[in-house]
């Protein structure tokens, strides 16, 4: 096993599906609260952007988004993130393409996760805020979305989870992450068979059960007493 | 402007003119010709069954809830429609709520500071300065750093008095502010209420309690299915209704 995580440099792969999670995951919050706020404004126009949004991208398979951003964006329209004089400006160009894909994805999850965190807001927390001469972005900030985060957190959770396992499509667009070490292992070593298998599972088990655990805790130790 | 046992004060030009407000929640027509005046100094008890549009009132005066006909100006202002100069007019009206409504995740003293840092621009040294002072005079300044879960109801509303208070309105509107509270923690609210009568605020109280529209309250108005059905001083009112539904419901808060 340890000769296996060795030739195949197992650790490496994984840090980048790490990387990719972190990376996307910061930025899917930040869209994510943009597309709930735009869906709770007060305003036709932007609920529509809002919820058409989510509608697009929530029932697009994520292979497609991710390999739309390399052939669509990059192929085509020549989105580049980094000088392309880089020695390994495809590698680094890949990974922020996967990180766009990723980002967009699980922005719209994101979405509907603080939408539900928004439904443990009570109506007379806004009626409040409005009350004592708060605008509408006033209120939004400082009363309903720190509430709707709190009780958004084991939602927002469970998009981390799905969004660290959804790292391993970025090898579809030659991310040499660990569904790309695995590939290479059945390949190399197929005499491993099982103890591959497991190997990657452990992994991913071992990134995602602390998500879990740490979201239930701060749920609870964040929750809001009303 | 009848007078008589009522707090014996003069009251100022009209504050809140209610002129002609309609409004249907679907079908129910829920306000029916509303026609209110509310002087600057003036305490009006808003009394009559449930249901009968009293919180829609309130509501609609702090454009909580729109209308659909008729006019409502504060000190000659038109409501404005939505946005800045509505946000700007509803921190000039306090509004106190059944339920309290303080903001779950902030502390107390946050509670009161919020609405003068954010809608008044005040400092925050000055905004929690003056939030002291008006904690203190509803009596919970010691509980300035906990949270609203931490504080019994009476408290909790207490602090939802002072939260307004702090914007300096110019009208205060309650919605059977004790209502929800324990009977032993009514009186607490009540007092601090009854004081801000004296202190000469304008106050438009939905209460059923009569104890305090007679120590308090130049007018009561009495309302029914949407509509007001009667007005007179609290005395003249609780001992001598004209209407056949003022005796009516007043026959049954009276026996209970
Ligand atoms: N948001 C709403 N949508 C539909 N009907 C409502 C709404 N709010 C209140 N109502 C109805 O309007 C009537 C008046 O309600 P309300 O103003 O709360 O009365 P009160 O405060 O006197 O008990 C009631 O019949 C109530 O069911
Ligand atoms: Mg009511």
């Amino acid at each position: 096993m340890l000769e296996l995580i060795e030739q195949f440099n197992v650790l490496g792969a994984f840090w980048l599906n790490i990387r990719l999670a972190a990376v996307s995951f910061v930025l899917a919050l930040v869209l994510g609260t943009v597309v709930a706020v735009l869906r709770l404004a007060p305003v036709g126009v932007l609920n529509w952007f809002g919820s058409t949004y989510v509608t697009l991208l929530r029932n697009t398979p994520l292979t497609l988004i991710i390999v739309f951003a390399n052939l669509g964006l990059w192929a085509q329209l020549g989105l580049e993130f980094v000088p392309r004089d880089r020695p390994n400006f495809i590698l680094e160009n890949n990974f922020w393409l996967a990180v766009l894909g990723l980002t967009v994805y699980h922005a719209a999850f994101i979405c509907e996760a603080i939408r539900s965190g928004v439904n443990t807001v009570p109506v007379g927390q806004a009626e409040a805020s409005r009350s004592i001469g708060l605008t509408f972005p006033q209120s939004l900030r400082e009363v309903i979305l720190p509430q709707a985060f709190r009780g958004a957190i084991t939602p927002i959770g469970n998009v981390l989870i799905a969004l660290i396992k959804n790292t391993t499509v970025a090898v579809a667009i030659g991310n040499r992450e660990i569904a790309y070490a695995m590939r290479n292992m059945i390949e190399f070593r197929p005499d491993a068979g099982l103890l591959i298998f497991l190997l990657v599972a452990i992994g991913f088990v071992a990134l995602t059960l602390p998500v879990g655990l740490l979201t239930s805790w701060l749920s609870t130790r964040l929750a809001v007493k009303r | 402007m009848t007078d008589s046992s009522g707090p014996q004060r003069g009251l100022g030009k009209p504050l809140v003119v209610l002129d002609d407000v309609n409004k249907h929640f679907g079908d129910l027509h829920v306000l029916k010709d509303i026609n209110l005046t509310v002087h600057e100094g003036e305490v009006v008890v808003v009394i009559g069954p449930s249901g009968s549009g009293k919180s829609t009132l309130c509501r609609t005066i702090n454009r909580l809830e729109n209308f659909e006909s008729g006019s409502i100006t504060i000190d000659g202002t038109k409501l404005p429609e939505e946005g800045k100069a509505l946000a700007q007019l509803r921190a000039d009206v306090g509004m106190v709520f059944q339920s309290f409504n303080l903001f779950s995740h902030k502390t107390i003293l946050e509670n009161v500071t919020l609405g003068p840092v954010k809608a008044r621009g005040k400092k925050p040294a000055e905004a929690k300065k003056r939030a002291m002072e008006l904690l203190e005079r509803v009596g919970v300044a010691h509980q300035a750093e906990k949270y609203p879960a931490q504080l019994s109801g009476g408290q909790q509303q207490r602090v939802a008095i002072a939260r307004s208070l702090a914007m300096e309105p110019r009208v205060m509107l309650f919605d059977e502010p004790t209502s929800a509270l324990d009977p032993e923690m009514i009186n607490e609210v009540l007092d601090v209420m009854t004081s801000l009568a004296h202190s000469g605020m304008t106050m438009i109280v939905v209460t059923h309690e009569m104890g305090f529209a007679r120590k308090a309250a130049d007018r009561v108005v009495f309302m029914s299915d949407g509509a007001i059905v009667e007005e007179n001083t609290p005395e003249e009112f609780f001992t001598n209704p004209q209407s056949a539904r003022a005796k009516d419901f007043l026959g049954k808060i009276l026996t209970h």
